[in-house]
């Protein structure tokens, strides 16, 4: 899932700076999951306000709204019954959620109140880490499962740095050192050989480094006759 | 292409080391700032004691004089210097364009290594490369010498840049059964030479060696075990409750320790000036006492060619090390007359 958290209240004020009337636009997908930007927080995060700018003596009036896909849109169309009576969105979906707005009201002034941080998982009741870095051209058949590019800071392909140790990276303790975790998987599956490769530089043109990324799948396209 | 008169540059280290002496590298740490005149002054203190000296590139993440601007002056000076080169700040065309100048320049030894994470040094908020590993970089800059590609696989026309090689190990990094396989993968990519992380515990060095003979590594590559000497027992216990891959022994720390006993059981304010000034000259003593003993030990480990000497911000010591482990003076192996040591 995307993980995402939310700005602070201070920098959610400033964002939307003058606005009067706020709509606060939740996400039922990985924010919901991830507790940042479901319904419930879009309604914490507008009480918030309205009890925070009031406490200022310029009380706004903020109403929330959750789509349950902020990052497609389709799912977008039904608040735009309410475009007409806000002078600002507060997206509470990740910055795909944040720039659907965006693209698809044109009219409207969309600010973020969440911080994407990355594709990962929950690995205890309220943990959550990265797991993937979409380089786009995935290696895990290489190295057990375990992603380097995602987990190791150097994203080194060739094993462990100098500064492995009891398990944690160099950086700090709470970061597993990714070629630790590689090296015991593959030792305890018998499959060691599979590191004695020199794994060649990667092709950094599928990842962010190539431009902007995009998916056309011509058996998916709808013929533009018909469009 | 260059008659190299079988050598792959024909530096002096790489010279001393064909010849089968024990070779000494020292490091030299550039400043941070733009003074070459500290350049100079640390290059006389190393001169005529170490075959080569190595410039650290941006050591721990902290911006300083690059390790090419350093090894060009130390080229002026008539000290070889070895070039480290980091995969944190540079991407592979930056890479090749400067090791193509700094082999212009006169600079015949690389280092390749991974580098420091940025988080450790001055500029924390920075962006890193690592577009290649330290691995892909040896065989990056061998390709360039030996096939004269670029890491593209384009050739190229002209003066190829000869560097001798090398790379590093930490051999007590985790996870430990790895790291003498790591090494064989470094040399399998084309390092002809390896300088190690920091060793103090000849014992669990010694099994170190015993794995990377048994594997028959030692027999392709030459190893510079690295060696560096104590400045304080609170500098060794920092080490090595602080930096991974260095292991103290506890008797070490207790010899350290020892030797400013004299003026234990003092509080800061009861010693003078003169005290603190007598205690750091015993611990320094006793920390080049203990170097030279390990020196001496890593001339009897098989496998190893020779050692790379580490004082951190204290060049000064590189002598009396070098003199006091009997490798003064250092060997002179003649310079290849077709093999150019000029900037090309």
């Amino acid at each position: 899932m995307i993980v995402a958290e939310q700005k602070s209240l201070d920098e959610i004020k400033k964002l939307v700076g003058s606005a009067q009337k706020v709509l606060v636009v939740g996400c039922g997908t990985c924010v919901t999951v991830c507790f940042a930007g479901g319904a419930r927080e879009a309604a914490i995060v507008a009480a918030e306000l309205r009890m925070s700018t009031k406490l200022d003596g310029s009380p706004k009036e903020v109403t929330d709204v959750t789509v349950q896909r902020q990052c497609e849109w389709e799912y977008l169309d039904e608040i735009a019954p309410k475009l007409g009576q806000v002078d600002i969105i507060l997206s509470l979906g990740c910055g795909v959620g944040v720039q659907a707005i965006a693209e698809h009201f044109p009219g409207t002034w969309v600010v973020p109140g969440l911080n994407t941080k990355f594709m990962g998982l929950p690995t205890e009741q309220g943990v959550w880490a990265e797991r993937c870095a979409a380089c786009g051209d995935c290696i895990l058949g290489l190295t057990g499962g375990i992603c380097p590019i995602a987990r190791c800071s150097k994203s080194l392909l060739n094993g462990p740095c100098g500064g492995s140790l009891d398990g944690h990276c160099e950086i700090n303790a709470d970061i597993s050192c990714a070629w630790q975790l590689i090296y015991d998987r593959l030792n305890s599956m018998g499959k060691l050989e599979v590191l004695m490769d020199i794994q060649p530089p990667k092709n950094w043109q599928t990842s962010r480094d190539g431009g902007p990324r995009k998916i056309v799948r011509e058996d998916l396209r709808l013929d533009k006759k018909e469009e | 292409m260059s008659d190299t008169n079988g050598y792959h540059s024909g530096s002096n280290l790489e010279r001393i080391l064909r010849a089968g002496h024990f070779a000494v590298t020292a490091e030299l740490g550039p400043p941070q700032n733009a003074d070459g005149e500290v350049i100079r002054k640390k290059a006389q203190l190393l001169k005529g004691y170490c075959d080569a000296a190595n410039l650290t590139d941006n050591q721990t993440a902290i911006v300083r004089m690059s390790s090419i601007g350093a090894g060009t002056i130390l080229v002026q000076e008539g000290l070889e210097p070895v070039i480290q080169m980091v995969c944190r700040d540079r991407n592979r065309l930056a890479m090749q364009s400067d090791l193509l100048g700094a082999y212009a320049l006169g600079i015949r030894n690389l280092l390749c290594l991974t580098g420091d994470h940025q988080t450790f040094g001055n500029h924390p908020t920075a962006k890193n490369v690592f577009d290649i590993d330290s691995m892909q970089m040896v065989q990056m800059v061998t390709g360039m010498r030996d096939k004269r590609v670029f890491q593209c696989g384009e050739e190229f026309k002209g003066q190829e840049p000869r560097f001798f090689v090398g790379a590093v190990e930490s051999p007590f990094a985790h996870p430990i059964d790895f790291r003498p396989h790591r090494l064989g993968k470094k040399v399998k990519a084309g390092a002809s030479f390896i300088q190690t992380q920091l060793v103090f515990d000849i014992e669990a060095f010694k099994k170190f060696m015993d794995k990377v003979c048994s594997l028959g590594i030692h027999e392709q590559v030459y190893l510079l075990a690295g060696i560096g000497p104590l400045k304080s027992p609170t500098m060794a216990k920092y080490m090595r409750d602080n930096v991974p891959g260095i292991l103290i022994p506890n008797e070490m720390i207790k010899r350290m320790e020892k030797a400013g006993e004299p003026w234990a059981g003092k509080s800061k304010d009861e010693l003078t000036a003169e005290d603190k000034k007598a205690r750091t000259a015993a611990w320094q003593d006793e920390g080049i006492k203990i170097c030279i003993e390990l020196i001496q030990q890593m001339r009897k480990i098989k496998g190893v060619s020779g050692v790379h000497i580490m004082a951190i911000e204290w060049e000064k010591a590189v002598k009396p090390l070098v003199e006091g482990a009997g490798l003064y003076p250092r060997p002179v192996v003649p310079d290849a007359s077709t093999v150019s040591a000029q900037p090309a």
